[in-house]
């Protein structure tokens, strides 16, 4: 029987947790929503700080979505104490920031993947494949 | 014509208008195709949380502005990036366009710019606010009267 492309991610989804890191309650819901319909267990936190601080307490994710610009700790300052700290997390940078130079300071702190905002099912898709490809 | 399809035909050509006129773009489809039955007022869940987060930024710039001992553009592009990025998540093109000439009068420091920006967004917001609100209403009809918007 074929299977619609979405139930085949699905399918290689569903053993995937995830970690949305975003300021914007908005991009929380969207990307909550996105994770879920591909059956992915995901959490929320509003803060690079609280994202090292899921880190500290022992939790592990498969795949971090972050925000770039937060309060109290930005996604690129968050990213590299992250990796310090020894995270193997596929950590992927979403942002609308469009100057090279955010991007390029972001993804040396330690991205696996940069996607322009707005995330879609097809980007997130494509950050799933490289993680079940890593294996 | 039945009802229902009466119903489907008003709600879908009410949709196509709001691409033509440029209020939402593709942003906001990818949102609908996200409702489904497990979900079923995603949209109308996210689109609240955009008016309310629209009413509390644009009352930011307006103060913000407001100042007489000297305007914070700092303060105020802050407000206008986040509307920006929400706008943008919600596919609320006007909005987001707005907001782009917004923060070059921002960054150029230019208060009369930034007032009639000011001004172009919270009139493009309430545009966009009653347009969805009546989307939602057809949907909530046709929903009502055994039709799906899918």
């Amino acid at each position: 029987m074929a299977q619609s492309r979405h139930a085949v991610e699905k399918e290689q989804s569903t053993k995937i947790t995830a970690l949305v890191v975003d300021d914007n309650r908005i991009n929380r819901t969207i990307h909550r929503r996105l994770l879920s319909n591909l059956g992915i267990e995901n959490e929320v936190v509003g803060s690079g700080k609280e994202a090292v601080d899921a880190h500290c307490s022992g939790k592990k994710f498969d795949l971090i979505l972050m925000d770039m610009e937060m309060p109290i700790m930005n996604g690129i300052e968050a990213t590299r104490k992250l990796r310090e700290m020894g995270n193997r997390s596929m950590i992927a940078g979403v942002s609308s920031r469009s100057m090279e130079e955010d991007i390029q300071e972001f993804i040396e702190a330690g991205l696996d993947d940069y996607q322009e905002k707005p995330l879609t099912m097809s980007k997130l898709i494509s950050l799933i494949r490289k993680i079940s490809l890593n294996g | 014509m039945d009802v229902v399809s009466q119903l489907q035909r008003q709600f879908i050509d009410y949709s196509a208008s709001l691409h033509r006129e440029g209020f939402v773009d593709d942003q906001f489809t990818q949102l609908q195709k996200l409702q489904d039955e497990n979900s079923p007022d995603f949209v109308v869940e996210v689109a609240s949380l955009f008016f309310e987060d629209c009413e509390k930024l644009i009352n930011n710039m307006a103060r913000a502005l407001e100042q007489q001992q000297g305007v914070d553009f700092k303060q105020v592009d802050a407000s206008v990036h986040q509307l920006k990025g929400s706008s943008s998540s919600i596919g609320a093109m006007r909005v987001k366009n707005v907001c782009i000439n917004f923060r070059s009068f921002c960054e150029a420091q230019n208060r009369e710019g930034c007032l009639r920006c000011l001004q172009q967004v919270t009139h493009e917001y309430s545009l966009l606010k009653s347009k969805l609100q009546t989307l939602f209403r057809l949907e909530q009809q046709l929903l009502a009267a055994g039709g799906s918007i899918k």
